[in-house]
């Protein structure tokens, strides 16, 4: 019954205030990118829940998989002298 | 530890250890064929839903009795809109198209929930969809929240949070009502007595009639029963009932002290049955209607990817 498409997804970034990060919030389906941006406002900002939005064709996002999560990310456990309580810094105040 | 060369069984095992530990499985995750199919069962029914929920208030937006309430009910409406879409975003993470659901909608070959499948006959009906259908949404959905998938969990916590605006306002609706005339009293009342029973039967069959519960427990979708989420609705409503003077249409509903629970009597599961598959009040008029919508739609669709083909083959040309 429905041949028609439902047009290309997009990810949906918004920014709740001046300062913070954008944080993905969810998907909208638009023919463009205004379109999008419209329907991300529509969608995920009836209550002031952002003063910035971004939205990214999903298809354009790469994202790590769940498969190489250990060796992809592991160079990063063995080098705990990255962290500053790694180090002895005997009565001194920091 | 690379998860390549582990073998179905394993796979499972390791699944459920992270259920078991409280991980979130999110949409790349591996996971059973199963989870995912109840998944998509159960949220696009969800989804659905909502879309469906729009058409009972909706048809009071144009007859609201002021200004004020035309504006929070338009407002209310929308958010279900919105609410609709969270959900199918959510859904179509686990492989399946928008297209696909739209289409299983449609067809009705998916279901939605009873409740939509009643009629809106007056005015009091908008605090009684508001004050105890959102209500029953809302004992469902905060448990939801806390479902073991991402995608599913992160929209039940941006709904919780707008139907906390769509429950009050219900309420608000039968408490100034309850304050009226007799016949606004009246009014109010005889909401309550159609929408108590469906409202409950919206948590779904009893606990030793729910196919789908022991998997969806299991996997930790569903954090408690049918039967407990609805009892805790009935604990939290009926002092709501008392405080506005308005009865709930149930004569053994009393409170045990012993179980610290409120008693109630049986739900007529013939009418749900009746109502989940086709029979209820309005099952055709809403089908019709979210067909009509569809297919008037369909030139502005059409018009929209005209538009944007054109605006490719210029610059393209260009």
């Amino acid at each position: 019954m429905t041949t028609d498409t439902q047009w290309p997804l997009w990810e949906v970034f918004t920014q709740k205030k001046q300062g913070a990060p954008h944080e993905h919030a969810g998907s909208v389906h638009a023919v463009d990118k205004e379109m999008a941006l419209q329907n991300a406002r529509d969608v995920y900002s009836r209550r002031n829940e952002a003063i910035s939005l971004w939205v990214v064709p999903t298809e354009a996002i790469t994202a790590s998989t769940p498969e190489d999560m250990g060796s992809f990310f592991d160079p990063a456990n063995d080098k705990a002298y990255r962290h500053p309580n790694f180090f002895k810094t005997p009565g001194a105040k920091f | 530890m690379s998860i390549k060369n582990l073998t179905e069984e394993e796979l499972e095992k390791r699944f459920h250890d992270r259920i078991e530990k409280g991980e979130i499985i999110e949409p790349k995750d591996w996971m059973p064929e199963r989870y995912r199919k109840q998944l998509i069962r159960m949220m696009s029914q969800h989804a659905h839903s909502e879309v469906v929920g729009m058409l009972p208030e909706g048809n009071w937006i144009t007859r609201a009795p002021s200004l004020r309430r035309k504006a929070v009910l338009l407002a209310k409406v929308q958010d279900e809109g919105g609410h609709g879409l969270y959900i199918y975003c959510g859904t179509e993470t686990l492989g399946i198209s928008r297209e696909e659901m739209l289409d299983g909608f449609l067809t009705g070959k998916a279901k939605y929930s009873s409740i939509f499948n009643y009629p809106t006959l007056n005015w009091a009906d908008m605090g009684a969809i508001g004050w105890l259908v959102d209500g029953a949404a809302i004992v469902n959905q905060t448990v939801l929240a806390k479902c073991s998938y991402g995608p599913y969990s992160r929209a039940m916590v941006r709904i919780c949070k707008e139907e906390n605006f769509h429950h009050k306002q219900g309420y608000e609706i039968l408490a100034t009502m309850m304050k009226g005339t007799d016949a606004q009293k009246q009014m109010a009342q005889d909401a309550i007595n159609r929408f108590w029973w469906p409202s409950l039967m919206m948590f779904g069959p009893s606990d030793k009639d729910s196919p789908n519960s022991g998997d969806l427990l299991k996997w930790k979708v569903k954090l408690f029963s049918n039967d407990e989420l609805r009892q805790r609705f009935i604990d939290r409503t009926v002092p709501q009932a008392e405080n506005i003077g308005i009865k709930l249409p149930d004569p053994l509903l009393k409170w045990n002290e012993a179980k610290g629970h409120y008693d109630h009597g049986d739900i007529n599961w013939e009418e749900f049955y009746n109502v989940i598959n086709g029979r209820g009040p309005c099952n055709k008029q809403r089908m019709k209607q979210r067909r009509d919508a569809h297919i008037n739609g369909e030139w502005v669709r059409d018009a929209v990817v005209a538009h944007e083909e054109k605006k490719k083959s210029e610059k393209v040309a260009a």
